[in-house]
């Protein structure tokens, strides 16, 4: 009896906060196939479904472009950040050296640092540089964010591979690298798609940098791109136009999410549990 | 195949104690040396200062009368097998005894026959597919043997192989290694805490304590001429038993009688007021199983006996007595080193399964002289160590 009690009152829990997570998301959906002033229905649902605003999304140059920056930027950020983050998280693990923990709580403090505050200065720096408005400018601080992150991710998941590993690889006739590379990075894989996908979720969805350090098209991101937007006609709210675009950039996001769901749950808890 | 040469090897981790002091240790080629102590006492050290994977704070080591100490683990061509085996969980049975091969960049037909044949001679065969996760702790310990095997390294080095295993496995993995040793003939150093391995495995066995070499020698010297307290209490199950022995003149007074010494004795234990006596469980017997002749070879005593415990094939009786001050100390020292509980003082008596002696009871019991060791509770040392039995005998009262 209890138990069925119980269980009713989880289950109207969860729905409760299913509703009150997933309802601005259907929201959005729901507008994004409104065809022009729709929108002003009334309703939740669009009187008459359409894909029109899906076209316009793609027809326009704005999009198109900054939906190739943010896959292009995101990916590229998101690999250097896992490859550097591997090697120091490595070295965190296993070897003993001075400055260990200042490496630590270094990267500590740049992932609790504000971001807004360093655009002012970034956009400055990057001015002079001569990196304002291109894909570097935007990987470099996407780079810096993500980085703590994953090394705190990697070092946790180093951490629970028996040292024996590598030892027995060596004395099997690796080197260091040998046995980093065939045994270590292996074993770590979990450890490094749980740092991979959140980094990448990072430059994906990133909007301050992404608007800030940007100016055209050669390298704003979608988030920013959206702002832009004006939809079919300049006497039109762009309102349906963005949250087509919005759902199509969700997607992948959502997408990943779905794939990897297991592995990310494994990664984000397993640090936790074994210690 | 080589011989491997320890030179004054010295391991510092900054402690404050040496945690391996100045051990010379020569392994011959083909040779299977047991390294063995309690925890701590440095033996795993030893081991992974000959593999490499820690370096030496000071001395030499040779393999192959080749001087090793600033070599990678790679560049020394020896074989481990960690305690916890430490397969690679990614790779199937077959890469894993692979793997080494396959860092050698050996073509695939011959890296094929290489496993072939040592996953044939560890009966792996059936399980080359599988990932080690989906084995059991045997099958694992085989995997790590077969990696070890297929180098075709100069030397196995065994980290407490077994310790991972039950009872029953280890039992039979023993003889495993034994037997493949035996057909490789090849160089093996194996470190364990578990003295049974130590006897049953070993052509010879280093015994340590607190990283100091204490002596090297065949098991059943070890067993039979202990050459300090600690080999003396270390090696046996149950343990030697160790009573105090008062000196008077020529006269041994123990807490279950008194014994008359030899003249060498008598010379070799001048000065001391007290000793420690240590008697092997199976030097006592219940007088009433022997004949006259023998019974007058030793000593005869009276013993009221707490607990019997009954095996079948024999049986230990257990006798407390009261321990003087000045032993009780060196024992208490003792015990902590071989990681045991605070010894009672108590003597533990292999007796004939077919004794009637009971519970709660006097019973009449022997004591074999010629067998005892008479150790100085100072130094520890034996005193009656190097003696033939003949020498070493002891008159009864």
């Amino acid at each position: 009896m209890n138990s069925l009690r119980s269980r009713v009152g989880w289950g109207l829990a969860g729905l409760a906060i299913l509703v009150y997570t997933l309802l601005p998301v259907a929201w959005i959906v729901s507008l994004s196939f409104k065809e022009g002033d729709d929108i002003n229905n009334k309703k939740f649902l669009p009187s008459h479904w359409s894909l029109d605003n899906y076209r316009t999304v793609f027809d326009t140059n704005l999009f198109t472009s900054a939906l190739r920056n943010s896959i292009g930027i995101s990916l590229i950020a998101t690999a250097v950040s896992v490859a550097l983050a591997t090697v120091a998280a490595y070295a965190i693990a296993r070897l003993q050296f001075r400055g260990k923990r200042l490496v630590l709580s270094a990267a500590l403090a740049i992932a609790i640092f504000p971001t807004v505050a360093l655009v002012g200065s970034l956009f400055d720096m990057w001015r002079s540089l001569g990196i304002y408005d291109t894909w570097i400018g935007l990987i470099i601080p996407y780079v810096s964010f993500t980085l703590p992150l994953s090394i705190w991710v990697l070092s946790a998941f180093f951490r629970e591979i028996p040292w024996e590993m590598e030892q027995a690889a060596q004395v099997d006739g690796a080197t260091p690298w040998q046995a980093f590379r065939k045994v270590i990075v292996p074993l770590a894989a979990p450890g490094v798609f749980t740092a991979a996908i959140l980094a990448f979720f990072f430059a994906w969805n990133d909007f301050v940098f992404g608007i800030s350090l940007t100016a055209t098209d050669a390298a704003r991101p979608v988030p920013a791109a959206l702002a832009f937007f004006t939809g079919e006609s300049f006497f039109q709210q762009p309102t349906a136009a963005i949250s087509a675009a919005s759902v199509i950039v969700t997607i992948p996001v959502i997408a990943l999410v779905l794939i990897f769901q297991r592995r990310i749950v494994a990664g984000l808890t397993s640090g936790a549990v074994k210690g | 195949m080589a011989q491997i040469r320890l030179e004054h090897v010295t391991k510092d981790f900054g402690t404050g104690e040496p945690a391996v002091d100045d051990v010379n240790l020569e392994i011959d080629d083909g040779e299977f040396v047991i390294l063995v102590g309690p925890s701590g006492s440095g033996k795993s050290t030893v081991l992974r200062m000959i593999v490499g994977l820690e370096d030496i704070t000071s001395g030499d080591v040779f393999i192959a009368d080749k001087r090793v100490n600033d070599k990678a683990p790679r560049d020394r061509n020896l074989a481990m097998v960690f305690q916890n085996y430490a397969l690679y969980p990614h790779l199937t049975v077959y890469e894993n005894i692979a793997f080494p091969l396959r860092l050698h960049k050996l073509p695939d037909d011959e890296v094929r026959e290489r496993v072939g044949r040592a996953a044939d001679l560890l009966e792996l065969g059936e399980f080359l597919d599988r990932k080690p996760a989906q084995l059991s702790g045997g099958q694992r310990q085989r995997v790590a043997m077969g990696r070890a095997i297929v180098r075709e390294a100069d030397a196995f080095l065994f980290d407490e192989p077994l310790s991972n295993l039950d009872a029953k496995l280890r039992g039979q993995v023993r003889t495993e290694i034994s037997r493949l040793q035996n057909r490789l003939g090849i160089t093996t150093v194996y470190v364990t805490h578990d003295q049974i391995e130590a006897m049953t495995l070993g052509d010879r066995v280093a015994v340590l304590r607190r990283g100091v070499l204490q002596q090297v020698d065949v098991p059943r010297e070890l067993y039979e001429q202990p050459i300090n307290l600690f080999v003396a209490g270390f090696l046996g199950s149950p343990p030697m038993n160790f009573m105090p022995a008062g000196v008077e003149d020529s006269t041994l007074h123990l807490p279950i009688g008194d014994i008359d010494l030899t003249r060498e004795l008598v010379e070799e234990v001048k000065g001391h007021d007290i000793l420690i006596a240590g008697v092997r469980p199976e030097h006592f017997e219940d007088a009433s199983m022997l004949d006259d002749a023998r019974k007058a070879q030793g000593l005869t005593f009276e013993a009221h006996v707490d607990v019997i415990e009954w095996l079948g094939s024999e049986q230990y009786a257990y006798i407390p007595f009261e321990a003087p001050e000045e032993v009780r100390a060196p024992l208490q020292e003792l015990a902590a080193d071989l990681d045991m509980e605070q010894l009672r003082t108590q003597l533990v008596v292999n007796l004939d399964a077919e004794s009637r002696v009971s519970e709660g009871q006097n019973a009449t019991l022997w004591l074999d002289p010629s067998r005892m060791h008479l150790f100085d509770p100072a130094s520890g040392e034996n005193l009656t160590h190097g003696r033939g039995t003949e020498a070493r005998s002891l008159a009864s009262a």
